[in-house]
């Protein structure tokens, strides 16, 4: 028996798509993607109309989809990021309904409910067997995890293998297990290897990025999370991963080791892991080359679903036993509330991804963020979008001063004993308008492009068509 | 108290708006060597912006100008004097003339602006042999002079030697300024660490500053900033025994007796105001004394 069938096509077909049904995507490829955009050409030929496209995060390489949108084939889209260049297009309202943003963690639980069914999913895998066993970490295209597909695989009524390395049955060391398999596809190519993952991720080298860094490693330090197996997440961001670097040498000076990093994982977890400061690393989601080999080579290194990551309906999720989270924020506002989805001008340039899962999770979350970016101060009023509550943020670091949650009051202590500059949110506010002056509001249009529903399902903000 | 002193590109406005953030206890605006001869007059217009808009408290605020030779350095006391600089780093100072001219504008800028004389300091930058030769000369040539600041790279140069990050080649230059410095009463800083990707090698030579009797130590980098500022921080060791002595001197006066002893050594005039130095760098830094 095989499941290989000749061509996207056939899978469509064989997968009995039909018009309003909901097809999915996982993002492990990235800005070097070519299935969503291969598969929706497909579906379009077909004439099948009114589709909902569920994909775990989009990016540039996904602009075609606009044409789709625009032309009727998809009609609702559910995503968990959107990036500035395809979300300045989506924001300006093609779409007859609005976006429904997710987090990576409410995604796969929706999923898994029902409340967000897939009929078809189409999982991009850099290697598969005939029988559908397949695995991020081999092959020409190789991602590393394939974490945002377990839900799609486990919970669509079909699904659909994409790959360009097909290997034979039985591959080792798979991720994802035939039983979920219906249909594998082979194409020359399933993305372009420069877009999927970097060759490095660089700690910055700007001084008031550096400064942030600093300060926010002395904050965990002093935090008292900093001990035998503490955990620890971080972005890719220059600024969070030069704070890696500085806690990275405090728990070897210190000799602390922690039980876990957390993520999207970079090659700097990766020397955290071999330099002794974790037991393991938990990746939904490689983000470079090391971090690739790494989890291919190191049996320490262990790829996780974005069920297990953050599924706020699990039974536990990793990021429930998180201690330290550090994020970064387009824009925070003096109720902590933080913006990740939109830019200075309204339009969508992000999402919440993982940053609402892990704040809600982890026992200390830090934002870090200067006090402006250009001419616009980063700490607002009331901040355009909601993207994570301010309750589940503990700590804004900037190279201004420490502003902490006034819910979190034995914090402010404890920060304060340790000499950090710490400032009211509201006077960090003031002092960086005193040199920005006050921006003038940005015009909202009536038409509510994206919807932001939090990680419970609760409504969390709207965003509407720019002006 | 200035332990570290940053130097910041006169030209680079999001250096010099962040420049209250790096962690120097003084930051030098420069208008001299970062600042091309076509941007001179839009460096000293930035600076004097910064300087009157933005809050530096708790920084220290030195502006280097452009040498007396030029015909820049009046133009850049105009722009900057009225904001009360702490010090003007006078960069090429050879001479006490050289110092006595600056002194000489200054002055009639203070009259004009109406702030008393000396109200902003200057600090000779030696970076000359001509300058190290007569180094003690200009300490003491006018009581505006706060400070010696060593800059060892024109000064290699001149003397036709390689800079070398082990800096045998300054060691008289560096010797030189401690003891003029110290011998007209004034504080003497040290000249950066170049190499901004050598971590060890910053660790060594503060180290190393510190050892010879420098005040403190310039940088051209933020991230030298932590590692000087550590080094000159005096140790909780020091600082015990910095009270210690006081407390040795209070009982001396309380007891009538003219002279004491701590460890087997006599306490002089040197050793107390030695800790009362290093007290009061302890107590601006909140350090206090370890109560064991």
């Amino acid at each position: 028996m095989s499941k290989v069938v000749n061509s996207i096509r056939e899978a469509v077909r064989l997968a009995g798509l039909k018009d309003g049904m909901t097809v999915s995507f996982h993002h492990h490829l990235r800005n070097g993607d070519y299935v969503l955009n291969m598969v929706m050409e497909e579906i379009a030929a077909l004439g099948i109309r009114d589709l909902c496209v569920n994909a775990s995060s989009l990016f540039d390489v996904h602009l075609p989809l606009t044409e789709h949108i625009r032309n009727g084939v998809v009609t609702n889209l559910i995503s968990d990021y959107i990036s500035g260049g395809i979300g300045r297009v989506l924001s300006t309202g093609i779409l007859p309904n609005p976006i429904q943003f997710r987090t990576h963690g409410g995604r796969p639980f929706d999923i898994s409910t029902g409340k967000t069914p897939i009929d078809v999913a189409f999982i991009a895998a850099p290697t598969a067997d005939p029988m559908g066993n397949c695995s991020g970490k081999y092959g020409p295209s190789a991602c590393g995890s394939l974490g945002y597909a377990f839900a799609d695989a486990m919970y669509a009524k079909k699904v659909v293998v994409i790959t360009d390395n097909l290997v034979p049955y039985p591959m080792q060391d798979f991720s994802i297990s035939e039983n979920y398999v219906d249909y594998v596809v082979t194409v020359d190519a399933i993305g372009n290897p420069k877009g999927i993952v970097s060759g490095t991720t660089k700690i910055t080298r700007d001084p008031v990025g550096l400064v942030m860094a600093a300060n926010a490693a002395k904050v965990i330090q002093a935090s008292g999370l900093l001990k035998d197996g503490f955990s620890f997440q971080t972005g890719a961001g220059g600024a969070t991963l030069a704070a890696a670097k500085f806690l990275k040498d405090i728990m070897l000076k210190e000799g602390i080791q922690g039980s876990f990093g957390l993520g999207g994982i970079t090659g700097y977890m990766v020397d955290m892991l071999r330099s002794g400061c974790f037991r393991s690393l938990m990746d939904v989601q490689c983000f470079d080359l090391k971090a690739v080999e790494s989890i291919r080579e190191d049996p320490r290194h262990q790829e996780i679903s974005a069920l297990q990551y953050a599924s706020p309906g699990s039974k536990s999720a990793v990021v429930d036993s998180l201690d330290v989270v550090l994020l970064g924020a387009t824009e925070i506002d003096t109720d902590f509330n933080v913006n990740v989805h939109t830019d200075s001008n309204g339009y969508i340039m992000g999402g919440s991804g993982g940053h609402s899962d892990t704040s809600a999770g982890a026992k200390l979350s830090m934002i870090i963020a200067p006090m402006f970016r250009a001419r616009l101060p980063i700490v607002t009023d009331r901040v355009s979008c909601i993207s994570t509550p301010g309750r589940d943020i503990d700590v804004l670091v900037t190279q201004g001063g420490i502003a902490v949650n006034p819910k979190n009051g034995e914090l402010t202590q404890r920060l304060k004993a340790a000499g950090l500059p710490i400032v009211d949110i509201q006077e960090l506010k003031e002092k960086t308008e005193r040199l920005t002056g006050k921006p003038a509001p940005v015009p909202k249009g009536d038409q509510v492009v994206a919807q932001v529903i939090g990680r419970n399902g609760d409504l969390l903000d709207q965003i509407y068509k720019p002006l | 108290m200035r332990r570290s002193m940053l130097f910041l590109p006169g030209n680079n406005p999001n250096l010099l708006i962040n420049g209250n953030c790096l962690g120097s206890d003084a930051v030098i605006f420069d208008l001299e060597d970062a600042v091309a001869p076509d941007q001179k007059d839009a460096a000293r217009i930035l600076v004097r912006n910064t300087m009157r808009y933005m809050d530096f408290r708790g920084v220290e605020m030195i502006v280097r100008i452009n040498s007396i030779d030029t015909h820049y350095w009046k133009r850049d006391l105009d722009e900057v004097m009225p904001y009360k600089p702490s010090l003007i780093l006078l960069p090429k100072t050879g001479t006490p003339a050289d110092a006595l001219a600056a002194d000489e504008y200054m002055t009639a800028l203070e009259q004009k602006l109406g702030f008393e004389k000396n109200t902003v300091g200057l600090m000779p930058l030696i970076e000359t042999a001509l300058g190290v030769e007569n180094s003690f000369a200009i300490a003491s040539a006018t009581k505006r002079i706060q400070a010696l600041f060593l800059g060892a790279e024109d000064l290699t140069a001149d003397l036709q030697c390689k800079r070398t990050k082990e800096g045998r080649e300054i060691e008289y230059a560096r010797t030189r300024l401690v003891t003029a410095a110290r011998a007209a009463g004034v504080d003497v800083y040290d000249t950066p660490f170049t190499d901004v990707n050598d971590d060890e090698g910053i660790v060594k030579d503060a180290e190393l500053a510190k050892a010879l009797g420098f005040t403190g130590k310039s940088s051209i980098s933020p991230r030298h900033v932590e590692v000087i500022n550590r080094v000159f921080t005096p140790t909780q060791k020091e600082i015990d025994y910095a009270y210690e002595v006081m407390d040795a001197i209070a009982e001396a006066k309380a007891q009538g007796k003219g002279a004491i002893a701590l460890y087997g050594k006599m306490v002089d005039a040197p050793i107390v105001a030695r800790a009362q130095r290093t007290i009061a760098t302890a107590e601006a830094l909140g350090i206090r004394r370890d109560m064991v």
